[in-house]
């Protein structure tokens, strides 16, 4: 039961109950970035708008596991207000967390660090990095679509 | 008839396993130890080419493969040239839609199947009414989630041209009554098209008294290797249909500019095909019919009836299937995601499904996100149940406590 106590933390459960920026809005600032794990029916779209370098607001919607819905949640907490150079360090530290890999900047992480249990549950990866991915898409490649 | 309580030493990855309660047969059963052997032995010994080579190891080869399209057609009561080998379940159902259907169907027809498919059954025929400016039509399902055959009678029309239907629900287990809905569309000149993937396993099958135009299995969920599935076709279908694929040993002579075709099934087969699987195929079924398909689905009915009967009396567990037919039972944990859920199971060794099980149309007819899905089959025990009805119990109370 120890791994699994890791893998769902309080935090975790209280962020899929009670999600934060949940809800998609409109308005033509924001990018956006639809992406689902076909293979278990995650389904995520993250949506953000940047002023100059920073992350103003992060929103996110969708349907999926506690693990996937709940990171989308804690990624907008921790990401917003950050530069997209900070988030894109912030991103691939979390990515190294997930995979066991050693992580320089533990604190970088912030409150993401409770995902540190999924790196004992290899099937549970996708599910965790999921919004992760979307953000790291529209910060990077400016592939978000415009929002309408 | 065998013994199915002393079956579980035939089963490597259960000896590798010992702790392993493996309850995801439908998406592929374990396979048995003479199976594995077989096609060892075939690599080991003779593993050359089939019908190219005129040497004696080539010969040998040949006859092996040949005398599993023998052992196919007297397992399902086809003649061997209505047996088409293929990669599984889904290439089959793929070469009828494109072989048979892209001919048959024309603008306006309609094509009758249901919510129940595998997207293996679906789809093609969803390509198919697409590309042809066709009707898909649902046969609707009744209040259990169960094709009928009033329901089946109620859509279909003059303009059906090809049922296609699955004979047991791959998420639901239930029994469709194909015979009556083959009989009926056969007095009505429709092609009929059965996804009998997780039928195989469960029923005998006897395409001489079902009538039916085509029938598709696959060899892993019987017990045979991956890689290898079977097409039934009605001779005088299979004879003028198309092939799709085309290339080495499906062809009698090329010219420059002109192919002529081998007679059905070896049309179908451009290509190596899967050898050491058509042979381990055919040891699945006579490993199978040692034990008796009857013996094996009274067995795997059983532990699937005495897990839905606990499960019943939980508080906070929603069975969807409470009538089982063959051996799944589809079930959720409320406020539970199924991918939640089986990661507690997983954490005890148990080995279950979640999500849609490629059949998204019946998660949207449930109105669910997924189920969890336990599949038993002969090598599961009542310890088994115990173990998952013991793990139910607990996945539910942890996600409670938060």
């Amino acid at each position: 039961m120890l791994n699994l106590e890791n893998l769902y933390r309080q935090v975790i459960m209280d962020h899929y109950k009670n999600p934060r920026h949940k809800g998609l809005i409109r308005n033509p600032e924001y990018k956006m970035l639809h992406l689902t794990n076909t293979s278990c029916g995650d389904d995520i779209t993250i949506q953000t708008m940047m002023v100059g370098d920073i992350i103003q607001d992060i929103r996110h919607d969708g349907t999926g596991c506690s693990i996937c819905c709940s990171s989308a949640s804690v990624m907008s907490e921790t990401l917003i207000g950050k530069t997209r150079e900070k988030a894109n360090e912030i991103v691939e530290a979390f990515y190294s967390m997930i995979k066991g890999e050693p992580v320089e900047n533990v604190e970088l992480l912030e409150e993401a660090i409770v995902y540190e249990g999924v790196s004992k549950f290899p099937a549970r990866l996708k599910c965790a990095t999921l919004s992760w991915r979307a953000i790291g898409a529209i910060l990077n490649k400016e592939e978000g679509e415009d929002n309408g | 008839m065998g013994n199915v309580k002393t079956t579980r030493n035939d089963f490597g990855v259960l000896k590798t396993h010992p702790r392993l309660v493996y309850l995801d047969t439908c998406a592929t059963s374990l396979k048995p130890d003479p199976v594995v052997h077989e096609i060892s032995n075939y690599y080991q010994e003779y593993g050359v080419n089939i019908h190219r080579g005129v040497y004696e190891l080539s010969h040998k080869a040949t006859e092996a493969y040949e005398s599993a399209r023998e052992a196919v057609a007297r397992f399902i009561h086809a003649k061997p040239e209505e047996i088409v080998f293929t990669k599984g379940t889904t290439s089959a159902l793929n070469l009828v839609a494109s072989g048979f259907g892209m001919s048959l169907i024309q603008e306006g027809d309609e094509i009758v199947t249901s919510e129940l498919e595998h997207h293996s059954s679906l789809l093609p025929w969803m390509i198919v009414a697409k590309k042809k400016n066709a009707k898909l039509i649902y046969v609707p399902l009744d209040s259990s989630g169960r094709i009928t055959f009033q329901n089946y009678l109620s859509v279909v029309s003059d303009r059906t041209k090809v049922v296609a239907l699955t004979y047991v629900s791959n998420v639901l287990g239930y029994i469709t009554p194909i015979e009556e809905i083959i009989a009926h569309a056969k007095s009505k000149n429709i092609s009929t098209v059965v996804d009998a993937a997780q039928a195989v396993p469960h029923m005998k099958i006897d395409v001489s008294r079902l009538g039916c135009d085509f029938l598709a299995f696959s060899g892993h969920k019987m017990m045979g290797p991956t890689g290898i599935g079977v097409l039934y076709g009605r001779h005088k279908v299979l004879s003028k249909m198309e092939p799709i694929e085309f290339g080495g040993e499906m062809n009698d002579n090329v010219d420059k500019f002109d192919v002529f075709y081998k007679e059905t099934p070896h049309k179908f087969e451009a290509g190596t095909p899967p050898i050491a699987g058509a042979i381990g195929l055919k040891r699945a079924i006579q490993y199978l019919e040692d034990i008796g398909v009857e013996t094996i689905h009274d067995h795997s009915k059983r532990l699937a009836e005495m897990a839905v009967k606990e499960l019943m009396k939980m508080d906070g567990v929603r069975v969807y299937n409470e009538e089982i037919d063959t051996s799944v039972v589809a079930f959720n944990i409320e406020g539970v995601h199924p991918h939640d859920a089986v990661s507690v199971y997983d954490a005890d060794h148990i080995a279950l499904r979640a999500g849609h099980h490629c059949a998204q149309l019946v998660s949207k007819w449930l109105k669910c996100a997924g189920t969890l899905r336990a599949s038993f089959y002969l090598y599961n025990t009542e310890d088994d149940v115990e173990r998952f009805i013991a793990s139910t119990i607990k996945t539910r109370d942890f996600f409670r406590n938060f």
